[in-house]
């Protein structure tokens, strides 16, 4: 699924990486405990997250993640923001919450994307 | 790339919104040497996991990276309280970070086991009261 599309479905703004829209991710992977997208989660997958700190791009960046959502419409800061488009990675923001974020782009088609042995 | 390459990292253990720059630096340095991206991949989340364990609990620190034809060697030495009981750490949700810091998403316990799980070879040397030093070794041909 193009980045575009999963913006379109989560009615999402995008804060910065305009020109990543077309890049096609399959997985996405869920949480506010960067500690567990570290251990778990599947390169180049999507992150959703409610948390807001610039440790959230540095994850993404460690793991290749190449977009970031925040959910229940919480803005992150300029800093946050900056640092991800040095990083390259792309920001998008929407009004939905974890749940129903998950629901939506699982129901249209993202898998899981945690590596759970 | 038959030398070695040596990098020195001074980890600023004040700044939370800096933590994890050494890791980024050593990650964007590896791609340039144009190393598999398996490899940079399992440094970078070793060395990070690392680096935040540094600002988290023993005001920053500092960090040695040895890159060889052979393996990447990260060596990671603060001068804080030092741990107690290292088969304690080791396990997976075991953490003693306090609720600011896992209000910003970690301490979960996640940390020391992480780093064993991507590198080849993890040793942890450790003295109350004086520090802690960890050295990671992540093999260039072999997968974690």
């Amino acid at each position: 699924m193009k980045i575009a599309e999963i913006a379109c479905l989560l009615q999402a703004q995008i804060l910065c990486g305009q020109d990543a829209m077309d890049m096609e991710l399959e997985t996405a992977f869920g949480s506010d405990m960067m500690s567990d997208v570290l251990a778990f989660s599947t390169e180049r997958s999507l992150l959703l997250t409610g948390l807001l700190n610039p440790q959230v791009v540095r994850t993404a960046e460690m793991l290749d993640i190449c977009c970031i959502v925040f959910l229940c419409g919480k803005t992150p800061g300029e800093f946050i923001v900056e640092l991800a488009e040095e990083k390259g990675i792309a920001l998008l923001l929407t009004k939905h919450g974890m749940f129903s974020a998950c629901g939506i782009l699982h129901a249209n088609g993202l898998l899981e994307g945690a590596n759970l042995e | 790339m038959n030398e070695i390459l040596k990098l020195h990292y001074v980890v600023d253990g004040n700044n939370f919104s800096l933590a994890g720059q050494a890791a980024s630096d050593v990650k964007k340095m590896l791609k340039t040497l144009g190393m598999a991206p398996d490899v940079i991949r399992r440094v970078s989340i070793a060395m990070y996991e690392g680096e935040m364990n540094m600002v988290i609990h023993a005001d920053g620190g500092e960090i040695d990276v040895d890159v060889t034809p052979k393996a990447v060697v990260m060596r990671l030495a603060d001068r804080g309280p030092g741990i107690a009981d290292i088969d304690l750490v080791m396990q997976e949700g075991y953490s003693t970070a306090p609720d600011d810091i896992r209000a910003l998403g970690f301490g979960a316990g996640m940390g020391l086991p992480n780093m064993k799980k991507y590198s080849n070879d993890l040793k942890i040397e450790s003295q109350l009261g004086i520090g802690t030093t960890i050295t990671m070794r992540v093999d260039i041909n072999s997968r974690g």
